[in-house]
């Protein structure tokens, strides 16, 4: 028997058990999937058993904080169904998973997903070496295993995310060789148009302020303005190399490069689903196109969290919450003025959460060179393509990513244009001379996780009419 | 673009399309392909590129052996050996029964003087698949089958094609087809258009609409083949299989992948032009595949895709001349197992082009079987 459920909800990070959590009030049956052990998602990777250890305390209070959600999420009624990868969804809705080897299909009504973000895809020469990480892989040793790399550890990016790992690193006992700072210069003229909100939200500001402060008293040395890096070695790293804003190059010894260009919202299921995205021209991202309730173009598929748009832990709670009471209404379960009434003070509090969004965007752009890497920047890793390689196809006419992947197989591999996808547009828009928004994605095939022949043969078709 | 003057235009630059496009130019006719999307979007680049004479319906299979000599000398046409291996194609009994129909074919050809197929035994079997599953009985083989490289076929008849001096126009769709005098005009979606004497349809599974823009009201269905690739593993299979009575092609990509397709259907949808896979359907498939390689059943699945193209009700495709538009010739409803015939389709619409005839076999291929009765009375 196929089991069957109201709503099946695809991560149990902030987002997914925020509307889990919201559902089950309502009276839904919830089905909550996840690829982790446990929930909490990437922000509050394996809370429950970490935020009460010391590993919990230098992780700081915005990591503990999701330990009572998780609590309440476990207390909400929701099946939760940890380990288990979701690999196809098809219209009806049917959710395809495995778990533990075993192969299932579920239906349900609505599905919502609460995927989160991927760090943006920031390939530079030699980002393949054994020793360079991203910053984001990195925190997830951190907080799983409380594992510090025993070399100094150089970091290079911008964003909120390498301030807080260093910060974390160093209360950890963790050494840093240097931070390689690739926001442009002019950091507080580019702030100063979100004066009111900086003022506004002033206790978030100062946050990062006291991350700066905290790393400038640990002595870590910033290299500010840096334009491009690569990291250099003969099979492992060994080196790096940077270029200064005056366009001196410097070299340095190095044994762990940890790389980070922000954040941006994983669309691959959304895409798969062929649901309408837009382009962000402030983020340089796609993400879904929404309604007030993170319902996207197709009926019954819904997104909430990171995945709507990058907003971080309290945001992606408040639209979790916000597409808990929208699905609600459109079962049936609420009148659409409760539903008005419950979503007014949620809206409040996203507004209010979003409302530095457009001070980060501005204070930290991807590096010039992410949009436009070098000929031999490795920029599909599955086929061991280069951005010359795709600059070379790029001549044949005017292909589009798809046309690409044909002449060149990149994106055909086990990632299916998870990494390279971004890159490829970016490497075509300039080629061509056209918006990077109208390049587009490649096309998005299943299965959307690794999946064995073998468990695919198990699935049970006894009832698929012929 | 109009004033220019053309010999033929060609609707579709898929696989057939560049072929036609290709031996017309060589002929040194002045082509124009016009194609909607790009050189290959739908069926051409979502073929398992199986070359196979192997198990051919009769009324396709002269044409077959036909274009199997060409694939010979692949080379010779486009350049390139389009990644064209001839490690044969094997199609395995599992029953007795499954046996004795493979017998009774290749014993049917034989008694028409076809030697193109034989019966092989376990140890050969054996031999030729060493990882196949012990319950498999015995085999019918194609020794000269095999098959190529989807996208390295493209590319070479594309490239081909543009060196003969065909021209190929790429993100046009064809939104009118009309008689001009004894000429064809066809008018592109973005304004453009083309005159020539000659139209030759090979626009896949949108086929039926370019044929009814000529009068042409030809029965058409479509197909949605769904095919599956795996990740990279060591080389251990050469030639191509696949099972009596299931539905299942097996092969291994010089790049190591698994090639897994056999006619699997997801569900299509022409006017968006996309199809979606069905995972419970394609199930089948796997079981099939790990049936008779026990050994793959951990190997990864890494992408899934279904084409769209045109299916006949007979599954034998439509080629040759347009019953009741003259000089427009058809090219289409290969139903599922057109990629090998590309060479020699594109020779036959050359032919019948330069000299309203061919001796290629396509007598069996003619449109009126498709057409309701007294179709042919419509006129344009």
């Amino acid at each position: 028997m196929m089991r069957e459920f109201d709503v099946v909800i695809l991560g149990a990070g902030p987002a997914g058990m925020s509307a889990a959590i919201g559902l089950r009030k309502q009276g839904l049956t919830v089905l909550v999937v996840d690829e982790q052990p446990a929930p909490g998602g990437q922000i509050w990777r394996a809370v429950e058993s970490v935020a009460p250890t010391a590993a919990g305390q230098l992780l700081g209070a915005e990591y503990r904080a999701g330990q009572p959600i998780a609590q309440a999420f476990r207390d909400c009624g929701a099946v939760y169904q940890p380990q288990t990868q979701v690999w196809q969804i098809e219209p009806g809705w049917h959710v395809y998973m495995t778990c533990a080897g075993k192969v299932e299909a579920v239906r349900a009504d609505r599905v919502l997903l609460a995927m989160g973000a991927q760090e943006r895809p920031a390939p530079f020469a030699g980002w393949t070496l054994p020793g360079v990480m991203t910053v984001g892989a990195a925190q997830i040793l951190l907080k799983t295993s409380r594992q510090v790399p025993s070399e100094p550890v150089w970091v290079a990016g911008s964003g909120p995310l390498p301030l807080l790992y260093m910060v974390q690193l160093l209360r950890a006992g963790g050494k840093i060789a240097g931070w390689l700072d690739t926001s442009p210069a002019g950091a507080w003229r580019r702030a100063l148009p979100y004066l009111p909100d900086v003022l506004g939200r002033w206790g978030e500001v100062s946050k990062g302020l006291g991350w700066l402060r905290e790393l400038r008293r640990a002595g870590v040395r910033r290299v500010r303005g840096v334009r491009s890096f690569r990291a250099l070695g003969e099979g492992r790293l060994e080196a790096l190399e940077y270029a200064l804003p005056d366009g001196r190059s410097v070299r340095a010894p190095a044994q762990v490069l940890l790389a980070h260009e922000g954040l941006v919202p994983s669309v691959h299921m959304t895409r798969a689903l062929e649901c309408d995205h837009a382009w962000n021209e402030a983020q340089a991202c796609w993400a879904p196109v929404l309604d007030a309730w993170g319902q996207t173009s197709r009926q019954g598929v819904y997104v909430a969290g990171d995945g709507a748009g990058i907003g971080g832990a309290e945001a992606a709670r408040a639209r979790g919450e916000l597409a808990a009471v929208g699905i609600a209404l459109h079962a049936g379960k609420l009148q659409a003025r409760q539903a008005q009434a419950l979503s007014a003070p949620i809206q409040e509090r996203l507004r209010g959460h979003l409302r530095l969004r457009p001070m980060l965007d501005a204070l930290y752009p991807p590096r010039a060179d992410v949009l436009d890497p070098s000929d031999d920047t490795i920029v599909c890793r599955c086929e061991e393509l280069t951005a010359g390689d795709i600059r070379q196809a790029a001549k044949l006419g005017q292909p589009g990513p798809n046309q690409i992947k044909a002449f060149t197989r990149a994106g055909m591999g086990p990632c299916q244009g998870r990494q390279c996808g971004y890159t490829i547009a970016n490497i075509l828009a300039k080629a061509h001379n056209r918006p990077v928004a109208e390049v587009g994605l490649q096309r998005v095939r299943p299965p959307l996780k690794p999946l064995t022949l073998g468990e695919l043969a198990t699935f049970n078709i006894e009832d698929e009419p012929r | 673009m109009s004033g220019k003057a053309y010999d033929a235009i060609v609707i579709g630059a898929g696989l057939h399309g560049l072929s036609a496009a290709l031996h017309l130019a060589r002929a040194n006719l002045r082509v124009v392909i016009v194609e909607k999307h790009w050189s290959g979007r739908h069926a051409s680049g979502a073929s398992a590129a199986g070359v196979r004479t192997l198990n051919r319906d009769r009324g396709e299979l002269d044409l077959s052996l036909q274009a199997m000599d060409m694939w010979h000398a692949i080379s010779d046409l486009v350049g390139d050996d389009c990644g064209f291996h001839a490690y044969g194609q094997i199609c395995v009994a599992e029953s007795p029964e499954a046996l004795s129909r493979l017998q009774a074919r290749v014993q049917g050809l034989r008694a028409d003087g076809y030697t193109h197929e034989e019966m092989i035994g376990p140890d050969e079997l054996r031999h030729l698949l060493p990882e196949l599953s012990p319950h498999c009985l015995g085999a019918s083989i194609a020794r000269r089958d095999g098959a190529a490289d989807p996208h390295r076929t493209l590319r070479a008849f594309r490239a081909a094609a543009l060196q003969a001096g065909a021209e190929l126009v790429e993100h046009c769709g064809v939104a009118a087809l009309e008689r001009r005098g004894s000429d064809w005009r066809v008018a592109g979606d973005d304004g453009r258009e083309w005159i020539a004497p000659f139209v030759v349809n090979a626009a896949g599974a949108w086929s039926a609409r370019v044929a009814a823009m000529a009068g042409d009201v030809i029965a058409l269905s479509t197909k949605s083949s769904m095919m599956m690739v795996s990740e990279r593993l060591r080389p251990f299979i050469k030639p191509v299989v696949s099972i009596m009575g299931r539905s299942l092609s097996f092969k291994q990509s010089d790049q190591g992948t698994l090639v897994i397709g056999g006619g699997l259907q997801g569900v299509p949808d022409l006017d968006r032009e996309t199809s979606a896979v069905r995972m419970r359907v394609l199930s089948k498939g796997a079981r099939a595949a790990s049936d008779l390689f026990p050994m793959i059943k951990n190997v990864r699945i890494v992408r899934i895709w279904a084409g769209l193209e045109a299916k006949t009700d007979d599954m034998l495709p439509v080629v040759g001349p347009s019953p009741n538009a003259p000089g427009v010739i058809h090219a289409f409803g290969f139903s599922g197992h057109g990629f090998q015939l590309v060479p020699v389709v594109g020779a036959a619409i050359a032919d019948l082009v330069r000299h309203g005839a061919t001796g290629r076999a396509i007598q069996n291929l003619d449109a009126r079987r498709l057409m309701p009765p007294h179709a042919e009375e419509h006129q344009p």
